[in-house]
């Protein structure tokens, strides 16, 4: 397990009003949970067993509810990432494009060395993700929320200049 | 207009004529390009009349199931007695498919246009405009658009008519390709886990919140507004080939080709065509090897298979495959079938939500298998048994991904079975660790 401290609660002020309002898109309380969920991560940039604790509070749902579903969506982090997160597609239409190869080289030249372990700096994680819908910019590449296209292997040194 | 070529004059350039134009994705800019007159007209319809005009179209769901869309929005309830909802699937996740996101990118009001005209034909209080949340990009302009929309009294209390009691929000996923699936998605909706609902009840009947919803993909709705425009019986003429698959398509093409991107053609286009000149043929000037032309979904076709097929919901079924959502994926002769099987059973075995057996445990043994294989230490017997497994996933399941797995798995052996012997012979050296 990780370490959790105690934080002020995301859901107060301008959150708060923000999640009101969107709580008033849906006839349930239940169906701002992804939302909510969004929020607590853009703020903390993960989803620990008391932010979940959180959300469930503030939405009249039990822990144990909010824990089922955060572990069925792929995009909420259980655990803390590095400031950069990298995913890159590795599914066919661009592994058959050298998707592999992009893969090695930002684990080379972040650091990280493996797939979902966080460079010695803290700057960047690395993770294979599934199709992630731009097949024919082979290889797609998302840093947190850049969406970047046509990445190769020889590319990423200069790329990750950006990030540093 | 093309993106990120520049359109072919083969194309048929309906939805993605203003691809790669920045001004178009504005209020503005939209309204000047002609943008929300088919809203108007459509109200002046009335609902019924819409879902005449849509029926006569002949349009039929792009987002793969290929269902007659006027007819699906005729299954909803004619006398309102509770909520009814529309949802826009713009989950687009299934491998090889990126075109709704170039529709979302370019045209975000085209879709809005599309669900506003949609939701008044179904009288949905409610739009949700369900959107990946890998899709930064097309997200932010989504979002954008809807405010504006809002602001611009096309939709909300700054409108007028029905208009003016209509809501449309976009809801974004949190990576799942299941929620692509239309119970799924509803379920999604509603801040649950992503696992398909068996049917019936029917989403029409009992869909989000238990309430009468029609889910349709973002390329069915973007055609729409055309077919407003210019009439049902012009959306019907652009056809090639079999009358029952009518308008244009996008094609999203990706792999071993020269110019992979978006390609609008009308229905019956030959995939050989596609390939050889709007694509600019084979990737070094290799040679084809296969296409599975709908989406990772479909079966696999051999160079024969494809260079015969035609692009529509019969021609495909024809060649032995499904047009599915168009997204074209091109292997040339240097691809390695067997480990790009393995690479998309995995993506299944990922991506599946585990409720039934047959798929969860499926999907899973299918990809040890084949990395059994990989591995060297394949038997004759496996290849059987990958057979005998997939034949287990067909038809068994609450949703189709079980299906989805087998597919290529079953048409891969049948057609490329030489690959997988030479691995289990020993010809071929084993490309993986033992697992």
């Amino acid at each position: 397990m990780h370490e959790t401290t105690k934080h002020e609660t995301v859901f107060t002020g301008d959150a708060r009003t923000r999640l009101s309002e969107i709580m008033t898109r849906y006839p349930t309380k239940r169906a701002a949970l992804l939302p909510a969920l969004w929020m607590l991560q853009e703020a903390r940039g993960w989803i620990s067993d008391d932010g979940m604790t959180e959300v469930a509070q503030v939405l009249d749902l039990t822990p144990a509810y909010v824990a089922g579903v955060v572990t069925f969506y792929t995009m909420y982090h259980r655990h803390p990432v590095g400031r950069h997160f990298i995913q890159v597609c590795t599914t066919t239409p661009c592994n058959i494009c050298g998707a592999e190869g992009v893969v090695d080289a930002f684990l080379e030249h972040t650091g990280c060395g493996e797939l979902g372990t966080t460079s010695a700096d803290g700057r960047f994680t690395v993770i294979e993700v599934e199709c992630l819908g731009a097949c024919g910019f082979a290889t797609p590449v998302m840093v947190n929320e850049d969406f970047i296209e046509s990445v190769t292997a020889a590319k990423v040194p200069e790329l990750l200049e950006r990030y540093r | 207009m093309g993106y990120p070529h520049k359109s072919h004059p083969r194309e048929t350039v309906v939805l993605s004529e203003y691809f790669g134009d920045a001004e178009a994705k504005t209020y503005k800019g939209w309204v000047k390009r002609g943008g929300y007159k088919a809203l108007e007209q459509a109200v002046g319809l009335g609902p019924a009349g819409v879902i005449e005009e849509v029926k006569i179209s002949g349009l039929r769901g792009r987002g793969g199931a290929g269902f007659p869309a006027g007819l699906k929005w005729s299954f909803m309830p004619k006398e309102k007695t509770k909520q009814h909802y529309l949802c826009c699937n713009a989950d687009e996740s299934e491998p090889g498919t990126f075109k709704d996101r170039e529709i979302m990118r370019w045209t975000p009001h085209a879709l809005i246009e599309g669900c506003l005209i949609a939701q008044h034909a179904i009288q949905a209080d409610i739009t949700y405009i369900y959107i990946r949340g890998e899709f930064t990009e097309p997200l932010e302009v989504m979002e954008r658009a809807v405010a504006e929309a809002y602001e611009h009294g096309v939709v909300g209390p700054n409108a007028s008519g029905p208009l003016k009691e209509m809501n449309i929000y976009i809801h974004k996923g949190a990576g799942a390709y299941i929620c692509g699936e239309e119970t799924a998605l509803m379920n999604s909706i509603e801040g649950r886990r992503g696992n398909p609902r068996t049917k019936p009840p029917f989403p029409a009947a009992a869909g989000v919140f238990g309430m009468p919803t029609t889910i349709n993909n973002v390329e069915t709705l973007a055609a729409v507004p055309h077919i407003i425009t210019k009439g049902g019986e012009w959306y019907k003429g652009l056809c090639r080939s079999n009358p029952k698959s009518t308008g244009t398509k996008l094609l999203s093409v990706c792999g071993h080709v020269a110019k992979p991107g978006n390609y609008e053609v009308e229905m019956g286009f030959p995939l050989k065509d596609l390939l050889y000149d709007l694509c600019g043929g084979i990737r070094d000037g290799n040679a084809l090897k296969a296409v599975i032309p709908g989406g990772s979904s479909v079966p696999i076709l051999n160079e024969e298979e494809a260079e015969g097929c035609l692009l529509d919901y019969e021609g495909c079924v024809e060649a032995g495959t499904m047009l599915g959502s168009g997204g074209v994926i091109v292997f040339d002769e240097t691809a390695d079938m067997v480990f790009q099987i393995m690479r998309l059973a995995k993506f299944y075995a990922h991506e599946s939500c585990a409720q039934c057996t047959q798929c969860r445990e499926g999907t899973a043994w299918t990809v040890r298998i084949l990395q059994k294989i990989l591995a060297g230490n394949g038997e004759m017997k496996d290849l059987d048994l990958l057979l005998d497994l997939a034949e287990n996933m067909t038809g068994k399941t609450i949703c189709v991904l079980s299906d989805s797995c087998a597919a290529p798995v079953v048409s891969g052996i049948k057609k490329f079975r030489s690959e997988f012997e030479a691995y289990i012979t020993g010809v071929r050296a084993p490309v993986m660790a033992a697992v």
